[in-house]
């Protein structure tokens, strides 16, 4: 996805919530939540770590400042 | 009969005792997907293609639908029409409905031999098997594609019209058999290979290899006129059944119940669906119960193995061992459709070590070939053969033992991994210290031919969504319902962390997978997630329970609940120590004045990375005649955090060791020139057995989880990473020849042996 960030790996956000976070990043670096989001939610084949901790309730998740948020391909197990 | 925990800190959880459900199943009463049973029922079976890729032209079911017993056919028609975009989320992602409904049963082509092309209900097994050869199915055969390195050629035979490559979530243009490409990238990994003293660069390969479940898969279904439809299943998890199901047909979820039966065995291949959607278009068709069970050759052919993969990897490293520099390309097969474990492998290829500068690119490939499904811990077998085979080549460079050289490297809490996540407190370095300072590893090995390999593995584990109910009966005792499927003794696991909050005897407490019906919703038994999350639900449900108890004993006594309190494994009042009752006796005065006592523990949690880690030590000997290995000792070792029921942490542990052993020494799918499998039976697919191996040693090692209450990690998966990496070293040990292709057969020993007496180069064999 570094294309939709001019080949930037990390990005400085305001945001209170994942949401905001994404909200945001959308204004720098416009398309960016198309990709990630769907009617509201995280897109499926997307998983979401705050602070190194894959989090289940998408983009209602709070985060603090200096937290690191990533997006991961969506994992599963057997 | 519970043993005393010889921890001191819990009553429950870390004794053994014997499981609900052993007695049932040891004499053979527990009910399995081929045990049920019902009035009027019907026999099916699935005709499955011969060709490993081509074009469905016609189907002509006419002359087997008027065999005498047979009672209905169906095909892809019967299966609601699917819009070529239409998309669906099985909670692993989107993913194309076609592809789901392809996979049960085929619509226009045919990509892999065995897969499914019409059912047949009928009134016995014999009739059903007689009738799928009267079904004839007109094919134009096309070139087939069964190697992932072939399938990314400009050339290769496209297996799909529309597909192309998503780069997360962005689609290239070009039509490709490469469904998805992933990088990830940390620091400066040209710069870190400049600066590395050694720098070595490799390939590897793996082949298809099955999990290898002894019960086939299975299906029951009857769908009643009000549209209801049941199904019996043996399934890692029934509500997934569920959706899939409903997806599939394009039927109300709430209209579907899924009976999740016993289970023999899934790792990770009894997540998808097959035969459940054929039986109940059959059922629908027939106003019968149906039901389908699974050959063993089309469990082979027509079900998900792990994908064979090509991994390239360059490490670099300083001249103290200190790794610097990570460069890994990797290419799993999908199977006729997309969506291989890519994405774990590229998780997983540096995850158990500090490497500052590394990139990752990993691609998913379809392939002619049985679409894959997960299997314990995907991805991570395959690239553990790759780096743990190429850190054992540094340390013999700079002359390093080799478990000094992973704990010079190994993770620890705060190592940023290649995908950037960091990890929180983990064990990894715990099981290399606790190889290390093995009685295995500290035992001299001596004899010809003989040598001794570590290696060490990892599994990220998951969390998500689990609950369970827990009702308080008269005499004290707890029915526990949940909804997780029991693999290797999880129901008393769980009954145990239910059991452990209040202090009750484990057999106190009567643990039952519920339907679809009974119990909230539960993510599959799979991924690591059971004893960790549905324990964690169990926990929950216990602290609901001793709430409500509590309140029962105010009432009781005339107290505000503030004023009682559980300790010491009674109910007292804070005020008057003589009033206390233990829960037996409080169940019975509740059972006779209050509500019912109803607890209940819903959990849906998010986790992290930390996961758990397994290191290995063993001990071969290879046979210089007949090229055969011998596994002389094994030691598994694996951070359970906690391991609730030892016994079951262990035979996790031994299992997936068993199954790493096949998949190093024998196990894979033997193709032909067509695409053809030519060993879909267990007498030419070779898994080890009891007769094969030594007792499994396992050294439980215990990094408490900070997420869970009782500290647990999942233990399922992570156990299966290193066998195959820690063999390939032994094996270079033994016989001075390391080997980078999966599996290491007695003829590939014959050969390496071979050409090293005549004085060849001495890197192995195949994908040097």
């Amino acid at each position: 996805m570094q294309k939709l960030t001019n080949g930037t790996s990390v990005v400085m956000v305001e945001g209170k919530t994942v949401r905001e976070v994404i909200d945001n990043l959308d204004k720098q670096f416009p398309g960016i939540k198309d990709r990630l989001c769907e009617n509201d939610r995280i897109r499926p084949n997307f998983a979401v770590a705050v602070n190194s901790e894959i989090i289940t309730v998408g983009l209602r998740k709070q985060v603090e400042p200096d937290s690191e948020v990533h997006f991961l391909p969506a994992v599963s197990g057997g | 009969m519970s043993d005393n925990s010889e921890n001191g800190k819990y009553k429950v959880i870390g004794t053994r005792p014997i499981r609900h459900d052993g007695a049932e199943k040891v004499i053979g009463k527990a009910i399995y997907g081929a045990d049920v049973r019902m009035s009027g029922m019907l026999y099916g079976q699935v005709i499955r293609s011969p060709h490993a890729h081509a074009r469905i032209k016609s189907i002509d079911t006419s002359k087997a639908e008027a065999l005498e017993g047979v009672r209905a056919v169906v095909t892809s028609k019967d299966l609601p029409k699917t819009n070529e975009d239409d998309m669906i989320d099985l909670g692993e992602g989107m993913t194309r409905l076609k592809y789901i409904r392809d996979n049960i049963l085929a619509s226009d082509k045919v990509l892999y031999r065995g897969h499914a092309v019409a059912g047949v209900a009928a009134i016995n097994q014999q009739t059903a098997e007689e009738a799928l050869s009267l079904i004839e199915v007109e094919y134009e055969v096309l070139p087939a594609v069964v190697n992932v390195i072939d399938a990314m050629k400009d050339d290769a035979p496209l297996l799909h019209d529309t597909l192309t490559t998503d780069e997360m979530g962005e689609q290239t243009d070009k039509k490709s058999n490469i469904a998805a490409h992933l990088q990830h990238k940390l620091g400066d990994p040209e710069k870190g290979f400049k600066e590395a003293d050694i720098v070595i660069e490799h390939e590897f390969h793996t082949a298809t290899v099955h999990q290898g479940y002894i019960e086939p898969h299975n299906g029951t279904a009857i769908w009643n006129p009000d549209g209801q439809l049941t199904i019996w299943t043996s399934t890692q998890g029934a509500f997934v059944v569920q959706k899939q199901v409903a997806a599939v047909l394009d039927h109300p979820i709430s209209k579907v119940k899924v009976v999740p039966t016993e289970i023999g065995g899934g790792f990770g291949g009894k997540i998808p669906i097959y035969l459940e959607p054929v039986a109940a278009l059959l059922s629908r068709k027939t106003g019968h119960p149906v039901k389908l069970l699974m050959t063993r050759a089309g469990v082979f052919e027509g079900t998900g193995p792990t994908p064979g993969s090509y991994v390239r990897l360059k490490l670099g490293a300083d001249k103290s061992g200190k790794l610097v520099a990570g460069d890994c390309y990797l290419a799993f097969e999908a199977g006729g459709y997309p969506g291989s474990p890519m994405f774990c492998g590229c998780m997983c290829i540096f995850a158990c070590y500090e490497v500052p500068n590394a990139i990752v690119n990993g691609y998913d490939v379809v392939v002619n070939k049985p679409k894959s499904a997960p299997y314990r811990a995907p991805g991570s077998t395959q690239v553990a053969f790759a780096i743990e085979t190429m850190l054992d080549e540094i340390a013999e460079k700079l002359g390093m033992d080799s478990f000094d050289i992973r704990l010079l490297n190994a993770a620890k809490e705060g190592t940023r991994r290649v995908d950037d996540l960091v990890y929180p407190r983990i064990g990894c370095v715990e099981t290399m210290e606790a190889g290390k300072a093995s009685d295995h590893y500290n035992t001299p090995l001596e004899g010809p031919y003989r040598g001794r390999g570590v290696a060490t593995g990892y599994w990220f584990n998951i969390g998500f969504k689990s609950c369970v109910t827990a009702s308080v009966n008269e005499d004290g005792t707890v029915n526990l319902m949940e909804g997780s499927t029991d693999i290797g003794g999880s129901r008393t696991s769980i009954a145990m962390q239910f059991a452990e909050v209040l202090a009750l005897p484990v057999e106190d407490v009567n643990p039952r997978v519920g339907d679809t019906g009974e119990i909230g919703y539960n993510d599959v038994t799979g991924g690591s997630r059971t004893t960790y999350a549905t324990g964690y639900a169990a926990y929950n449900a216990a602290q609901d329970v001793k709430a409500q108890m509590i309140e029962i004993a105010a009432r009781h006594w005339e107290l505000s609940a503030d004023d009682v309190e559980f300790t010491d494994e009674v109910f007292k009042s804070k005020k008057d120590s003589s009033k206390k009752l233990n829960f037996k006796e409080l169940a019975k005065i509740g059972s006779a004045d209050d509500s019912p006592v109803i607890g209940k523990g819903s959990v849906n949690l998010g986790f992290h990375i930390g996961g758990s880690f397994a290191t290995n030590i063993v001990d071969v000997e290879v046979d210089p005649e007949t090229g055969k290995v011998t596994i002389l000792r094994f030691t598994a070792i694996q951070d359970a955090g906690k391991a609730i029921h030892p016994s079951y942490v262990e035979g996790q542990m031994q299992g997936g060791s068993v199954q790493g052993i096949g998949w190093a020494l024998n196990e894979e799918y033997f193709y032909n020139a067509d695409g053809k499998m030519e060993n879909s039976t267990f007498l030419d697919y070779r898994i080890p057995t009891a007769l094969d191996l030594p007792m499994i040693e396992t050294i439980i090692v215990e990094v408490p989880n900070p997420t869970h209450p009782f500290g647990v990690r999942g233990v399922g998966e992570a156990n299966i990473a290193p066998p195959p990496a820690a063999i390939t070293n032994a094996i270079y040990n033994a016989i001075g020849v390391r080997f980078r292709e999966l599996p290491m057969r007695p003829d590939r020993i014959i050969a390496a042996l071979a050409a090293k007496r005549e004085s060849e180069p001495l890197e192995a064999v195949a994908g040097s």
